[in-house]
């Protein structure tokens, strides 16, 4: 049960921030929201499974590209949302049949290369999305705050949704398998695993994700434009946040989220021009001193404490 | 008698090389028997072209009559045929009771994750690992891990249980307890193929021994029968030994 | 008759774009690293290059040696110091690793060179070449050659040379060679140091051909990227062909499609070989 309490005291510091926190505060909250679900969907492959997945940014453009379009056609915000999740989610069972049998780096190739293609064809498809020109989304008719309040609210369902799923797979048969999986694939086809069935259940619950929350985005931001919303960084930022809370584990995506987004927030204040070196100056310490996440160091110092008691 | 097991003419190659070549064989219900062979005779690769890992690429192979050929591995493990590996494949930093609970999950038809793990323990105990339980696989000596691969495979529910040089690296009392387990399985109705390459150790539990030479199978036959062949003596010992032995 | 000057810029193209990829897929292949730096490091060769040139009037074919030598000593202590201590991780972990390193590096020369795109112009070009309808800039066939030369001096030194049968010695068994007296932490250092020289080595000679930016970094590893797997990873005449094939691809796509859509073209041809033959169009079986 202890899971559970943690998501309802996670919820309700959230929920406190548009009562106490002004502008700035609701901002940080929602982009915190917004990592933190991209950082628990990505952990359905990356973690679970093992699969070294660069595919979010795909997803993530997807969802945008699909909820933007939708509502340029005049349909309602909400349903624009859930028909990114489920586009993605089917896209991603097509592409995931036709990849998830590459392994390690061939993998991580082809989810790249996916997102190359994807942010090309939208490029293309002008007629539809504008090209490079970009799409404006405007919500018309609403109060600037509460729209603030509004896109608030959606992420941290959204965030809060992913973590229950997570809960609930990590406990159930398809969490066992994936992370029988992630330790030794042909084993665990020879244990009777239907590995495809499950690395494509994976595969789709991330982009489901992802792309719901890139769908929010758009409609957040209300103008998006291909390399804005394929930013490989996408892919990049979500697996960084996973690393630093600890691989595979259920609150360690949103802790990496949390300190993943004081770390860009301290370094864009402070270090502009060179915020990037000192992003991958963190990523090059994590992987080498942190491996096993702030997780990791936290549980081992609370075991050891136990121990000595 | 309808075979459990039955393989018809069945190949495989990798590319040039043929690692199994046109094998026929039955295995019946209850039975314990030896599948032999040199190192390198293929005797690995016919267990991975029956568990679907490495198809056939030619023939047929049939379990409880219904053909397997082209059958993925994981269907045909969730249909009773189990494996045991040569080189133990546990999941390293599961638990030992996680990893016998996946087995019956998946392959052995435990309703819900509670009835797996209650399973599980039963067959830890069957095995001797019951103290092991909560232990992460990886820590395991390598007869514990062996013994692992025994409760793995039993938590499958299998009907064929086929055991891939479940004694190498063990020493002689290790081996006498292995082989005691394996009665215990046998006795509980399992059908068992022994895959070994030291004879001595398949004759205490074997009733039919099965001998593999060069991908082909040169001899199938009660013990002293097989043991008692020119071809098998040849495979074992070299041409000369068999020539001056005058068989 | 215009098909003849198509294919002629493609070959010249693909020797150049075989330099690029031929020292990621010894990385690659030799010890699973993929070096997300690579790109980087080929516009670190055009920098030096470019200097060289407009400082001290050294021309970019002599700077190969030079930006080799200097991307070498990088590539090695990137290796010996930082890759080496996880490179019995997942993949994920040397992955992550090199691309935070790219990260770092490449934001260094964006703030140290600038962003805006820089050309070598040289002052006493070689001419043109002219063979029937085909003309072509001497600067560049030369270019072509010396990269293509650069590759088979490559080739040689892993087939002849002791460090050479190492290398190979690593990349086919990593155990075996450490247990038959291979001093494989030294062998990866000098693999990513070779593979990092003729990044060096390749962007010197890119000079010439592209307008210099940090920016550049990413569309010269996706060419690494694609490359690799058309061709089949880790292997020289691998890196040949398909950097050959890259370039004639993307020169009769320019055409065909109009060259904004290059790289969807080779990107999508990257997907559908993964799928279908992912040893590359030539090669045995590549991946783990």
């Amino acid at each position: 049960m202890k899971p559970w309490l943690w998501l309802v005291v996670f919820v309700a510091a959230c929920a406190l921030v548009p009562v106490f926190g002004n502008n700035y505060a609701l901002r940080l909250a929602t982009i915190m929201c917004l990592y933190a679900g991209l950082a628990l969907s990505w952990n359905f492959i990356g973690g679970m499974a093992g699969y070294p997945s660069f595919a979010a940014a795909a997803f993530f453009g997807l969802g945008a590209y699909v909820s933007a379009v939708l509502q340029s056609k005049g349909l309602p915000i909400g349903v624009t949302w859930a028909a990114a999740g489920l586009g993605a989610t089917v896209f991603a069972a097509l592409i995931g049949m036709a990849i998830l049998h590459l392994k390690g780096h061939y993998f991580a190739i082809a989810s790249l290369a996916v997102v190359e293609v994807l942010r090309e064809v939208v490029n293309t498809a002008e007629d539809l999305t504008g090209g490079g020109m970009g799409m404006n989304i405007p919500l018309p008719g609403m109060p600037v705050d509460v729209q603030a309040r509004l896109f608030f609210f959606a992420m941290l369902t959204m965030t809060v949704l992913l973590l229950a799923v997570t809960i609930v797979v990590s406990r159930s048969k398809l969490g066992f398998g994936l992370r029988c999986i992630s330790q030794n694939e042909d084993a665990a086809d020879i244990l009777g695993i239907d590995t495809t069935f499950y690395k494509v259940a994976a595969f789709c619950l991330s982009a489901f994700g992802v792309a719901v929350i890139g769908a929010i985005y758009a409609s957040w931001v209300q103008y998006i434009e291909p390399p804005d919303v394929f930013d490989i960084l996408y892919s990049v930022k979500p697996l960084v946040m996973v690393l630093l809370g600890g691989l595979g584990t259920i609150f360690g995506p949103v802790i990496g989220a949390v300190i993943y987004l004081a770390l860009e927030e301290l370094v864009w204040r402070n270090f502009l021009t060179v915020h990037a070196a000192v992003l991958g100056g963190l990523i090059v310490a994590l992987v080498l001193f942190l491996p096993n996440g702030i997780g990791a160091v936290i549980r081992d110092r609370t075991k050891r404490a136990a121990v000595r008691s | 008698m309808t075979a459990l097991l039955e393989l018809r003419n069945v190949s495989r190659r990798f590319g040039g090389l043929v690692a199994v070549n046109d094998v026929t064989l039955k295995i019946a219900e209850g039975e314990i028997v030896g599948l032999l062979g040199p190192n390198g005779a293929g005797k690995t690769t016919l267990v991975n072209v029956v568990t679907g890992v490495h198809p056939a690429t030619g023939g047929q192979v049939l379990f409880e009559g219904r053909d397997i050929t082209r059958v993925p591995p994981f269907r045909i493990a969730r249909s009773g045929l189990a494996r045991t590996f040569q080189i133990v494949q546990p999941f390293p930093k599961m638990t030992v009771v996680e990893n016998v609970a996946a087995a019956a999950l998946f392959a052995g038809r435990a309703e819900g994750m509670a009835e797996a793990f209650e399973a599980a323990r039963r067959h830890l105990d069957f095995t001797g690992l019951g103290d092991a339980a909560d232990q992460v696989a990886s820590t395991l000596t390598l007869a514990k891990r062996k013994r692992l691969e025994f409760a793995k495979g039993l938590a499958m529910n299998p009907k064929l249980l086929m055991l891939d040089e479940v004694n190498a690296g063990l020493n002689s009392a290790e081996v006498e307890d292995a082989m005691r387990l394996i009665r215990k399985i046998a006795d509980s109705g399992v059908t068992i193929l022994i895959i070994e390459h030291i004879m001595k150790v398949v004759l205490s539990v074997s009733r039919r021994l099965l001998v593999l030479h060069h991908g082909e199978l040169i001899a199938d036959g009660l013990p002293e029968e097989v043991t008692n062949d020119r071809r098998v003596i040849e495979a074992y010992l070299g041409k000369r030994y068999a020539e001056k032995a005058g068989r | 008759m215009i098909y003849f000057q198509v294919l002629a810029n493609g070959l010249v193209l693909g020797g150049l774009y075989a330099c690029i990829a031929v020292g990621f897929s010894l990385v690659w292949g030799v010890l699973n690293v993929i070096n997300i730096l690579h790109g980087t490091f080929i516009v670190l060769g055009s920098y030096i290059a470019l200097f060289s040139y407009n400082l001290l009037g050294i021309h970019p074919f002599v700077s190969v040696v030079t930006a080799g030598a200097a991307l070498y000593l990088i590539g090695h202590a990137v290796q010996s110091t930082l890759v080496n201590r996880v490179i019995a991780a997942p993949v994920l972990m040397t992955l992550t690793l090199t691309f935070g390193l790219d990260l770092l590096l490449n934001n260094l020369m964006l703030v140290a060179f600038k962003a805006d795109y820089r050309k070598l112009v040289l002052e006493n070009p070689l001419g043109q070449l002219e063979i029937g309808p085909v003309f072509m800039p001497l600067d560049r066939v030369a270019a072509m050659g010396l990269a293509l030369l650069l590759t088979f001096l490559l080739y040689r030194l892993l087939r002849d040379s002791r460090i050479g049968r190492a290398i190979v010695a690593v990349r086919m068994d990593r155990e075996a060679a450490s247990l038959m007296g291979v001093d494989v932490s030294r062998i990866n250092a000098v693999t990513f140091g070779l593979g990092a020289m003729m990044a060096g080595a390749a962007g010197s000679l890119l000079s010439i051909v592209y307008p210099i930016s940090p920016l550049n970094s990413g569309m010269f590893l996706g060419k690494a990227f694609v490359i690799c797997v058309l061709g089949g990873l880790g292997s020289v005449p691998g890196a040949i062909v398909g950097g050959l094939a890259l370039g004639i691809i993307e020169s009769f796509g320019a055409i065909w499609f109009g060259p904004e859509h290059a790289v969807t073209i080779s990107f999508a041809l990257l997907i559908l070989i993964l799928i279908f033959r992912p040893a590359g169009l030539i090669g045995k079986r590549g991946f783990e």
